[in-house]
């Protein structure tokens, strides 16, 4: 098995064991679905708002090329530099390249799940400057050296005393139990960061093509503070990202804030055009775009999944899906967790390696329902499931299924197969769950249906002796 | 050595990828409500029939966004004119012992700030980081009040830059009651008519104080921009 699987399993196991993780996940969603379901509700039509959103989407991904290079070129015209990185190491020159350039040591960041993907604090510390995290959860995690559990609420899996034991034993601070004093805790340390910092870096929620802007959706302050202060400025940004128009925004960032996190409206929402303009007072003097491909255009190629590329990375398919409650989010092993993740995973980081993630899922498409952008997310999972068996066929599932085939066309061979089962299924009981078994997958935890002690074709004779059907007189 | 731009390469992988078209995911719409596919994606002002109501009178508006501040604890005061402001500015001042103000040029800001004879910072001409750090409360102006929301637009011009409406830890922005817009849509075409094709490097709907739930889901005001926000409407 590979070995991203075998973690996988071995992880799931363990979570789906610890009931106060579970307890903690399911407590930490409650008020979310109450929030969600009471803004969804005030909309005078969620479906409509959200079949367009789809739509616009759709116009974005599928004329890609028009809208990006009308974006570049917007963004161009204002001063900024944009650059169109083709995989993660690329993108990752160019940022340590700007650091290096400018001789930047101290870094403040903002959350970016594209930043994950890419590994670009590793990057960064490598070429010699210090990142802080400044997004509260991701602060808390960066501080743990643990990657983000969810990836819109990365410290979603610690309570409040591992917290505060986090930062006693990382920053001296005195122990509290109280949500409010740990959040100053970090304000305070941040503050002093967001001042000295030689360049801040972002990720983006979308980008305007019309106007070339990003937007940056954020409840905190952490994302505005880290693009004001700082001479410099990066965003990185996955190509994806892109919306046609500007006022598409006023459908965006309320589905986005309502189906994410609960809320009408995150705090801040901000659009950037560019660095520090004539006559503007701040901002930084340079402005870097990183646009990033990294096998986006793989996901593009496969017009049956292309609709993946919708996501806006709300979250809201890992907070409803039954296997990110109960596996948790660093079982996934991947930038992505749960089921956009288990979609897009196996596209962006090879196919074979990644293909037990569509299968770790119920099929029971509460992520489709749930997605703002209507991806059909359970129909990609079986696809993604498909493409993997037609790539690579599994020779003990081959030889499993000519056999079937093999019995299920002989009737008489059906029959003794059948009889043999009721035999030989009582010994069953002498070595069920050891390794001798060949069911152990299943019954280590389940049990097993024995065979109905006759079957419907012998009842059917005995019940009506008398009447011979055509089927029986053969 | 710097890496080089890919753009060519990834336009022309993007290009092939998109040589098969990918199908429309949903039904075709009821009739007028939003056009098929082909026709391009839907127009912003469809968005308003399926976005939260507002009604259409300036008072109902006025009136939704109030109730809005409430729930979001934006702190929301009506004047009935500019002197009136100051006073409420001066009991603030007052109240919170503010020692240190920041505010920036501006017809609704600057002279109810002036009145309260503290050593203020104007950021117009640009100013140090750790002086602005310092200060108990910005006073700022901005483009727009949205009523679907309770948001309000501020831009780098309307607001004195990026960093005054975040930096310090109470937030006073002063606006006129016509301010108000009925959605963001609204808000989005009015900073277009105003800037256009001039746009500031900066625009944010700020939507009550600053707040996280990080840590187990339970909200906390002042995470890392303002732990206040006021808002102080004129006539």
């Amino acid at each position: 098995m590979i070995a991203y699987a075998r973690q996988f399993q071995q992880m799931a196991a363990r979570y789906t064991a610890d009931l106060r993780h579970r307890g903690l996940i399911q407590r930490a969603l409650k008020g979310y679905e109450t929030k969600r379901d009471e803004y969804k509700g005030r909309f005078q039509n969620w479906s409509q708002a959200r079949q367009a959103a789809s739509e616009i989407k759709w116009e974005a991904i599928n004329r890609l090329d028009r809208y990006l290079t009308e974006f570049i070129t917007k963004l161009e015209a204002r001063g900024t530099h944009a650059f169109v990185a083709g995989n993660a190491a690329q993108a990752r020159d160019y940022i340590t390249g700007v650091a290096k350039k400018n001789n930047v040591r101290s870094i403040i960041k903002s959350k970016s799940m594209t930043a994950e993907e890419i590994e670009l604090n590793e990057a960064l510390e490598h070429a010699g400057c210090t990142v802080f995290e400044s997004d509260l959860g991701e602060y808390i995690v960066q501080l743990r050296r643990e990657k983000p559990y969810h990836l819109v609420f990365p410290a979603m899996h610690l309570t409040r005393g591992e917290i505060s034991q986090l930062f006693r034993d990382e920053l001296g601070s005195t122990p509290t139990d109280n949500p409010e004093e740990l959040t100053m805790i970090a304000r305070r340390v941040m503050r002093k960061n967001y001042c000295s910092a030689d360049m801040g870096i972002s990720g983006a929620n979308f980008a305007v093509a019309e106007t070339g802007m990003i937007s940056i959706t954020e409840n905190e302050g952490n994302a505005r503070l880290s693009t004001s202060l700082p001479k410099i400025h990066v965003a990185l940004v996955g190509i994806e990202k892109i919306v046609p128009r500007l006022e598409d925004l006023a459908l965006f960032l309320p589905m986005l804030a309502i189906a994410g996190a609960g809320q009408p409206l995150t705090c801040y929402n901000t659009l950037y055009g560019g660095p520090r303009q004539p006559g503007e007072c701040d901002g930084p003097e340079q402005f870097h775009v990183v646009l990033l491909d990294n096998r986006r255009t793989e996901l593009l190629a496969d017009a049956e999944q292309r609709d993946a590329l919708h996501c806006i990375r709300c979250g809201a398919c890992l907070n409803v899906c039954p296997i990110f409650r109960n596996v948790g989010g660093h079982t996934y092993g991947t930038t992505y967790q749960g089921p956009i993740g288990s979609v897009i995973t196996p596209h962006l980081r090879g196919l074979q390696n990644w293909k037990h993630l569509p299968s770790a899922s119920s099929l029971c498409g509460a992520c489709t329902e749930a997605c703002p952008v209507g991806i059909d997310l359970h129909h990609h999972l079986l696809q993604n499931r498909r493409n993997a068996a037609q790539d690579k066929p599994s020779l003990p599932e081959k030889i499993l299924y000519a056999g079937y085939v093999f019995v299920m066309r002989r009737p008489a061979l059906y029959r003794l197969s059948a009889k043999l089962t009721r035999i030989f299924f009582p010994l069953h009981g002498m070595i069920k769950k050891t390794p001798l078994d060949p069911l152990r997958a299943w019954t280590r935890t389940r049990d097993f249906p024995a065979p109905a002690e006759q079957s419907f074709h012998a009842y059917w004779k005995k019940r009506i002796p008398e009447r011979k059907t055509p089927h029986a007189a053969n | 050595m710097p890496p080089t731009d890919q753009r060519a390469e990834v336009f022309s992988r993007i290009r092939e990828a998109l040589r098969r078209a990918a199908p429309h995911r949903h039904a075709p719409s009821p009739p007028g409500a939003i056009p098929g596919p082909g026709d391009g994606p839907p127009a912003a002002n469809t968005f308003r029939n399926w976005l939260p109501a507002v009604g259409p009178s300036p008072d109902e508006q006025f009136a939704l966004f109030a109730s809005h501040c409430a729930q979001l604890r934006t702190e929301l005061h009506i004047l009935s004119s500019l002197d009136e402001a100051a006073g409420q500015l001066a009991l603030l001042a007052r109240e919170n012992s503010w020692r240190r103000i920041a505010t920036h040029r501006h017809a609704l800001a600057l002279p109810p700030a002036e009145k309260l004879a503290l050593p203020t910072l104007i950021t117009n001409e640009g100013y140090a980081v750790p002086d602005l750090e310092q200060c108990h409360a910005a006073i700022t102006g901005c483009d727009a009040l949205v009523a679907q929301t309770g948001s309000i637009l501020v831009s780098s011009g309307s607001a004195g830059g990026r960093a005054l409406s975040v930096l310090p830890p109470h937030h006073i922005v002063i606006a006129q009651r016509g301010q108000i817009v009925p959605d963001l849509a609204a808000a989005l075409s009015l900073a277009r008519e105003r800037y256009a094709p001039g746009w500031p490097s900066f625009l944010s709907f700020i939507t009550g104080p600053s707040r996280t739930g990080d840590i187990e889901r339970i909200l906390v005001l002042g995470a890392h921009g303002p732990k206040r926000l006021t808002v102080l409407i004129v006539p």
